[in-house]
């Protein structure tokens, strides 16, 4: 057993039962000459949330963007499900994944949600919502339909289901995003910084929705810069610096006893 | 009449053409290796420098020429190569270079999270180009793919010089056998002029459909 499994196992609030829904071990990224991690290791059991703070440049994003392989891993096992990321060095000398079937169907277990939303914007709310389950997962489009208004309803867009993107709020389109993630059941819901882009007034419907669906008992793991809503959601906080897991533990110990001297002086500069 | 049918007939067949090879030589610019990089840059520039007239002349006599001399070469017969064949081909080889470039550049305009949400999604590259890259760059496509589509039904007539019977050879004949050139020379541009309008009218319709999910500029003035 790693130090990181053994952290989350000791902290108390992880499920040491459940399975394990992410692994990732000793995760290296280059880009070109930058070294931006540098051997990161992580793990997430079924209804942990796992919050990644740090500085900017930390490579909280990069590890997040490794695990669905939107950045592909210059070195490090990635596990999701228990399934093991399958990785090859093509011409270059870069590493790429050796089964792109095996990628989309890890991706289309794991929900993302972006920090620009990235809804697909000649499409409505619930076109985008259907998409996924409709094109990837072969289910069938009303049965999609109905499931999708739900999800819509539950983000309190139900009413805005056959507008355009561009014609909404950042915050709406957000919470539609959230909906489009949910909608394909995923496993593990990925936030990369889901309430950076938005407006301070915006933020707080944003993070409600988020923090529904961790009461709930969903897995995710969630990159962020609000402090707040991280010591109230996590089961388990994890303190990136300049490519490496500087500090790791239950939110309560990371926020309120803190033990290296960066963490403790980010948490004073940030709050 | 034949003339204009026959005209059509290359533009439409030329311009499909022109855009297979434009998305694919959009995608090949854009994600394929350095070979193909290379290979697509050589097509575009060589065939956006030559004038089209001179692409005609040499690719549909020696292209002809060539394609008999390999099947004879292997054997087979000689086959006439049909003159709507050869211009549709010809002429779509051309209009491929230029809307190559037009895709390019909207495709480059689609905002990158939206590809990079669908991938992150699990859609294979195929449904990508399907679902998200083609429409989302529909709206920025449209102005120069309707460029592109009315300089096709003109270069129809270039066929002429190779004897292919359309528009413009039509009206010299009856011109000619008339001696009433005003009057046909006139009725074509006229006939040029309504494809143009009606073309317009559709390619409006098709832009505004395209356009469905942003707002008017007008409201941003």
């Amino acid at each position: 057993m790693s130090a990181v499994e053994a952290a989350a196992v000791s902290s108390g609030k992880a499920q040491s039962g459940a399975a394990e829904a992410i692994h990732v071990e000793n995760l290296h990224k280059k880009f070109g000459q930058l070294h931006v991690l540098k051997g990161v290791s992580l793990s997430a059991r079924d209804g942990e949330v796992i919050a990644i703070i740090g500085g900017s440049g930390s490579g909280k994003s990069t590890l997040l963007r490794c695990i669905n392989c939107l950045e592909n891993p210059t070195s490090g096992i990635i596990r999701v499900n228990g399934e093991e990321i399958k990785l090859k060095a093509d011409s270059h000398g870069h590493t790429v994944p050796a089964d792109r079937r095996q990628i989309e169907r890890i991706r289309s277990k794991l929900g993302m949600v972006f920090q620009n939303f990235n809804l697909w914007s000649h499409m409505t709310l619930i076109e985008n919502v259907i998409e996924v389950p409709v094109h990837v997962l072969g289910v069938k489009r009303d049965e999609a339909i109905a499931q999708a208004e739900k999800l819509l309803a539950r983000v309190g867009l139900a009413e805005k289901r056959d507008v355009y993107p561009a014609y909404l709020s950042g915050g709406q389109q957000q919470r539609a995003a959230i909906a489009r993630a949910l909608a394909i059941n995923p496993r593990v819901m990925l936030f990369d910084e889901p309430t950076s882009a938005l407006d301070p007034e915006l933020v707080g419907e944003v993070l409600k929705v988020i923090g529904d669906l961790a009461r709930e008992g969903r897995t995710m793991v969630l990159v962020t810069h609000e402090m707040k809503f991280a010591r109230e959601v996590a089961t388990h906080v994890v303190y990136l610096y300049n490519g490496l897991v500087e500090e790791e533990g239950p939110p309560e110990q990371i926020f309120g006893a803190p033990k290296s001297e960066r963490l403790k002086q980010f948490i004073r500069n940030i709050g | 009449m034949l003339g204009l049918l026959h005209s059509l007939e290359i533009a439409v067949g030329a311009t499909i053409v022109g855009l297979l090879i434009g998305i694919c030589g959009a995608y090949g610019k854009l994600y394929g290796g350095p070979v193909v990089r290379d290979l697509l840059a050589v097509y575009t520039t060589v065939v956006r420098a030559v004038p089209e007239l001179v692409l005609i002349l040499l690719l549909y006599y020696a292209g002809t020429d060539l394609i008999n001399q390999v099947l004879t070469a292997i054997g087979y017969q000689r086959v006439d190569i049909s003159g709507l064949v050869a211009g549709i081909a010809v002429l779509g080889f051309c209009q491929g270079a230029y809307s190559t470039e037009v895709m390019r550049g909207a495709i480059l305009a689609i905002p990158q999270g939206q590809i990079e949400a669908a991938r992150a999604f699990g859609m294979s590259p195929g449904l990508l180009l399907r679902r998200i890259t083609l429409p989302a760059m529909l709206p920025f496509a449209i102005p120069g793919l309707a460029n592109l589509w009315l300089i096709a039904t003109k270069d129809t007539a270039l066929l002429a010089v190779v004897g292919f019977f359309e528009l413009t050879l039509a009206t010299r004949q009856a011109a000619g056998v008339t001696k009433a050139y005003l009057i046909f020379y006139l009725a074509a541009g006229v006939l040029y002029l309504a494809v143009t309008l009606f073309s317009n009218f559709l390619l409006g319709r098709a832009e505004k459909w395209a356009r469905r999910g942003m707002p008017s500029v007008k409201e941003a003035r």
